[in-house]
């Protein structure tokens, strides 16, 4: 029988046809938990005796993201427990200033198509861009896919959704995610795995793809995969990974499709307090902004801060504008081509990797009442700050946009004309 | 198993972060220290009028967002019994049968109680009854292997007692 992406690895793994709502025990390919989650996990693995143990030191990895550097005494603790957790069991950490876990992890080569990847963070989602079935657990969960090397997992339904056409101008990977949740709500794929496909994906980049599957997990699902197509290849190959060809079965059975024409997006922009309370930007203009954030694993990618450096040239920031790349590897290259400059000129604040303001410990915590434009992922009260402050989420070419005028601003305007 | 206590009303989509911001994580190693901070944007004084053995009622979509499982763990240490909702976030559902925080998705009970209603929850015969007004609803049954843990409080008791998983 033909079989989707997400049949095809559980079925590889598990060594016989699965199908969705099966209930399986799951070889795991890889594991990772950062400084938000570790506490818990390190905490199993040394008090209860039957998980005091690493399945396979190559493969569960320590990444330190969340307040990195640590700005508390008590993060400094926690990061001090990852090191010589690590130390003790011979487990490669990311340390301070590498790079957020999914980017860093994605860039790294640690990943590869028809692996499953377990993360004890909810955007462990971004890897489904790289062909990968990649799903967020809870730090109990993780513990014990550490100590055992297994996960178990009902086979999630899975939801097909097709690309067409191209994107228009300063409408980005961000705005894709975001009108797609715009429809289905933020519980709309709840237990469910989603695969990309269609002929507009040779139009959706990498970076963009990475971007898609981080988010789709708001809308509840547990995986979401995009194939591995000649994009995928040439971006493996940039990293200096070898790997293959991974479509899904022509007649694999779907539980549902739906077709996304991507001419018809518009820069969208989400409004708190709920993620799927979503509006076109030109509804929104004039809303008043003090701070922008452009990074996280969301949109800290190479392609943001091009595009967010496109319209930021030669103009100055009216907000405050923190600019956080997600890994080292991608401040590296702004580095080399000239983009830190062109933020710094700008007025932005640029910092080395972190996951920054995004989840609410440091470097940019918002005010009682205070207004901020992210490229991050949540909008929850009090998610980057005060519970009566107000998280707008935005591509890159909106949030520099934003920056320029102080408001909640096209992109459109200042991308017209620029190549 | 039987579960009685009085209910708290919440409504649709109540996120990770509405039950505890993840920026208390990096203020305290203790998770007693991050207590007071429970639902504060939601409830005032949650912290101080919740009693040990109370149930939370909740609309659509409770536990959507993070997969910290510092939400359900405080949520348990506070003294909730069982969380009843008529969806569940992915993420912290599953964080809650493993750290031993009954949770049972209904959707007759959410729409038919008022806070401090008593609400009795039997977990081997999957029914849920509000005694303040005498309506019973039954829900789907767990799975064994599922069931199992949350009688056995949590994956981790369940390893702790028997030396192995349950799979």
């Amino acid at each position: 029988m033909d079989k989707s992406m997400t049949e095809k690895i559980l079925s590889s793994k598990v060594g016989r046809d699965v199908s969705p709502g099966d209930i399986v025990v799951a070889p795991v390919d890889l594991v990772y938990m950062h400084d938000g989650t570790a506490p818990l996990i390190i905490k199993n693995i040394e008090e209860v005796p039957t998980l005091g143990r690493v399945f396979d030191n190559k493969k569960v990895i320590l990444v330190i993201d969340h307040v990195s550097p640590p700005s508390t005494v008590v993060a400094a603790t926690i990061h001090k427990h990852m090191r010589a957790f690590a130390s003790k069991f011979g487990l490669k950490l990311f340390d301070v200033g590498e790079g957020i876990c999914h980017q860093v992890i994605a860039e790294s080569g640690l990943v590869e198509p028809r692996n499953v990847v377990i993360g004890a963070d909810s955007h462990t989602t971004t890897l489904g861009a790289l062909g990968a079935f990649a799903t967020g657990v809870g730090s109990t969960d993780a513990s014990i896919a550490i100590a055992t090397g297994k996960i178990w997992l009902k086979v999630p339904e899975v939801m097909l959704i097709k690309f067409t056409g191209i994107l228009p101008k300063a409408v980005m990977g961000k705005d894709v995610i975001l009108y797609i949740i715009s429809i289905y709500g933020v519980n709309g794929f709840n237990y469910k795995s989603i695969e990309f496909s269609g002929e507009g994906l040779k139009n959706i980049s990498m970076d963009s793809r990475l971007t898609i599957s981080n988010m789709s997990t708001e809308m509840g699902a547990k995986a979401a995969l995009f194939p591995v197509d000649h994009i995928s290849l040439e971006w493996y190959k940039s990293i200096g990974v070898k790997v293959d060809e991974f479509y899904p079965d022509p007649k694999a059975n779907y539980e549902d499709e739906a077709e996304i024409e991507l001419s018809r997006i518009e820069p969208l922009v989400s409004i708190p307090p709920k993620i799927d309370n979503i509006k076109a930007v030109s509804e929104l203009e004039g809303i008043e902004t003090d701070v922008v954030f452009i990074g996280s694993c969301t949109n800290g990618r190479y392609e943001d801060f091009l595009t967010a450096a496109r319209i930021l040239r030669g103009r100055k920031v009216k907000t405050r504008c923190i600019a956080i790349p997600a890994s080292m590897k991608v401040y590296r290259t702004l580095l080399a081509e000239g983009i830190v400059n062109i933020l710094v000129n700008a007025g932005c604040y640029v910092a080395f990797s972190t996951c920054g303001p995004c989840p609410g410990a440091h470097m940019g915590l918002l005010a009682e009442g205070e207004t901020v434009v992210s490229t991050s992922n949540r909008n929850f009260p009090g998610r980057m700050g005060h519970k009566d402050s107000k998280v707008y989420l935005a591509s890159p070419a909106t949030a520099a946009a934003t920056a320029i005028n102080g408001k909640i601003t096209d992109p459109r305007t200042y991308l017209e004309g620029v190549t | 198993m039987i579960i009685r206590g009085n209910a708290w009303i919440l409504g649709d989509d109540i996120s990770t972060d509405h039950i505890i911001s993840g920026k208390y994580r990096f203020e305290s190693l203790s998770l007693e220290d991050m207590l007071p901070h429970v639902f504060e944007g939601v409830i005032p004084s949650f912290y101080r009028s919740v009693k040990k053995g109370d149930i939370i009622v909740a609309g659509k979509n409770f536990g959507i967002g993070s997969s910290r499982e510092h939400a359900p763990l405080l949520l348990k240490m506070i003294g909730i019994s069982a969380i009843i909702a008529k969806s569940f976030g992915r993420i912290f559902y599953r964080n809650c049968i493993n750290i031993g925080l009954p949770v049972l998705t209904a959707h007759l009970i959410p729409d038919v109680t008022v806070n401090g209603d008593l609400i009795e929850i039997d977990f081997t015969q999957s029914t849920v009854i509000n005694l303040s007004r005498k309506i019973e609803e039954r829900f789907t049954p767990f799975p064994k292997e599922i069931l199992d843990i949350i009688l056995n409080g949590g994956i981790i008791e369940y390893i702790k007692k028997k030396g192995a998983l349950p799979w």
